[in-house]
């Protein structure tokens, strides 16, 4: 690996100060480093902000679920919190990576780094989410702008991401055997007067499937989706799956969430 | 440079080192404990599992100044004079090995499990083990080796 500074943190303002377009803000480092081991990333400043207390912790309230840039999968698989407002949640924490992955990386982390494969965009896209950024807010249907690619500025730091709590959601996903990314993976989730339904691991970036989302908004059941066609147009291909059977895949899947949906 | 500080099996550490040491860098390299073994190299196969403030972890996707402060338990911290901890007596009762080189990090991992799971069923052992590659057993003889950890711990 290239040679880097590395700096220690405490608060926001620090971090801001030190950014820089050369420099990397840590976290988990779950991507980070072995994107800089291969040499695919290169920086000048890696700085560390997981010191930054504000910037970890899971709060609830009845309309929404507060987590923390910082806070790491584990933590968020295993509150009794997220549990509790939106179980759907904690399980996608549960199935990211492995175990050692999850003591690690972190939400803020993840979607900063908006991996097409990846499972919490599906789950900010789903779940209305409001990114909460040193500087702004973004909502999540503006916040995933591409492949890696997402609408933060240089030296904007994530530190909360707010999910609006539905009536009920599951998250389905169809792992990589190795890597346990998402080859395909669903969200659904239903609020009083919406169905959201994302998809990961399709295309270049998340996105919401409209035509399953209009289908269960009149009639909520796995049937509903019966008569639903999906275009394969577009959608990724590779040694793992091919578009068609990605297309096939979500529909399966979307029963599948819509079924286990509580 | 970054100046370091961790507690590793116990012992206080101090040393002056590159920023971009990798924690299993500092371990191997530096202060000689190659019990940890390096694999992959791109966090996938596990052989580096060590524990940091009690969680395993991947040593070869962390850097060693990033857990200044932190107390670190390696593969050759289990041992208790002299004796084994009941996981590796198991791993070497039931042959819960061949070459030996996952050994390590497998073992580490499967001590993290119980700590948290005293009792876990083979489905759960085998799904914390997700990110532990073993070329040689099978598993078989891994899981079995958790299984009689779990019931002497």
């Amino acid at each position: 690996m290239k040679g880097f500074n590395f700096h220690s943190v405490k608060n926001v303002k620090e971090a801001k100060k030190l950014a820089s377009g050369k420099s990397a803000f840590l976290a988990g480092g779950m991507t980070t480093i072995p994107a800089m081991k291969l040499r695919l990333a290169l920086y000048s400043d890696i700085i560390d902000i997981k010191n930054i207390k504000d910037l970890s912790g899971i709060k609830v309230s009845s309309k929404s679920l507060r987590i923390g840039a910082t806070t790491k999968h584990a933590e968020v698989a295993s509150s009794k919190e997220v549990k509790r407002a939106i179980s759907s949640l904690a399980h996608l924490a549960d199935g990211i990576g492995d175990p050692q992955v999850r003591n690690r990386g972190t939400i803020g982390g993840s979607i900063a780094n908006n991996d097409p494969a990846a499972d919490y965009p599906s789950a900010c896209l789903a779940l209305n989410a409001i990114i909460h950024t040193s500087d702004r807010k973004i909502g999540a249907d503006k916040f995933f702008k591409g492949m890696f690619e997402t609408a933060l500025k240089k030296g904007e730091l994530i530190q909360t991401v707010e999910f609006q709590v539905p009536d009920k959601s599951c998250y389905v996903k169809f792992p990589n055997p190795a890597s346990r990314y998402a080859i395909v993976g669903v969200y659904v989730a239903k609020y009083k007067k919406e169905v959201n339904v994302a998809v990961t691991g399709v295309e270049s970036v998340v996105f919401r499937c409209k035509k399953i989302e209009s289908a269960l908004k009149s009639n909520f059941s796995s049937s509903a989706l019966d008569s639903v066609k999906i275009s394969s147009s577009g959608f990724n291909s590779d040694i793992h799956a091919s578009s068609d059977y990605r297309a096939h895949l979500i529909k399966v899947l979307a029963k599948k969430a819509v079924a286990g949906c509580k | 440079m970054q100046k370091v500080s961790i507690e590793i099996n116990g012992k206080k550490v101090s040393r002056e080192i590159e920023d971009r040491t990798l924690l299993s860098t500092l371990l191997r390299d530096i202060l000689s404990l190659t019990g940890t073994h390096i694999g992959c190299d791109t966090s996938q196969c596990g052989a580096c599992v060590v524990h940091v403030d009690g969680k395993s972890v991947k040593s070869c996707t962390l850097f060693a100044a990033d857990i200044h402060g932190s107390k670190v338990t390696t593969i050759e911290g289990l041992a208790r004079n002299g004796k084994m901890h009941p996981m590796q007596e198991a791993f070497k009762k039931l042959h819960g090995l061949q070459c030996g080189f996952c050994t390590p990090g497998m073992v580490m991992s499967a001590v993290d499990l119980l700590k948290n799971k005293k009792n876990p069923s083979e489905q759960e052992i085998r799904d914390w083990l997700e990110g532990n590659i073993c070329r040689c057993t099978g598993y078989q003889n891994i899981v079995a080796a958790v299984k009689e950890a779990a019931s002497k711990m």
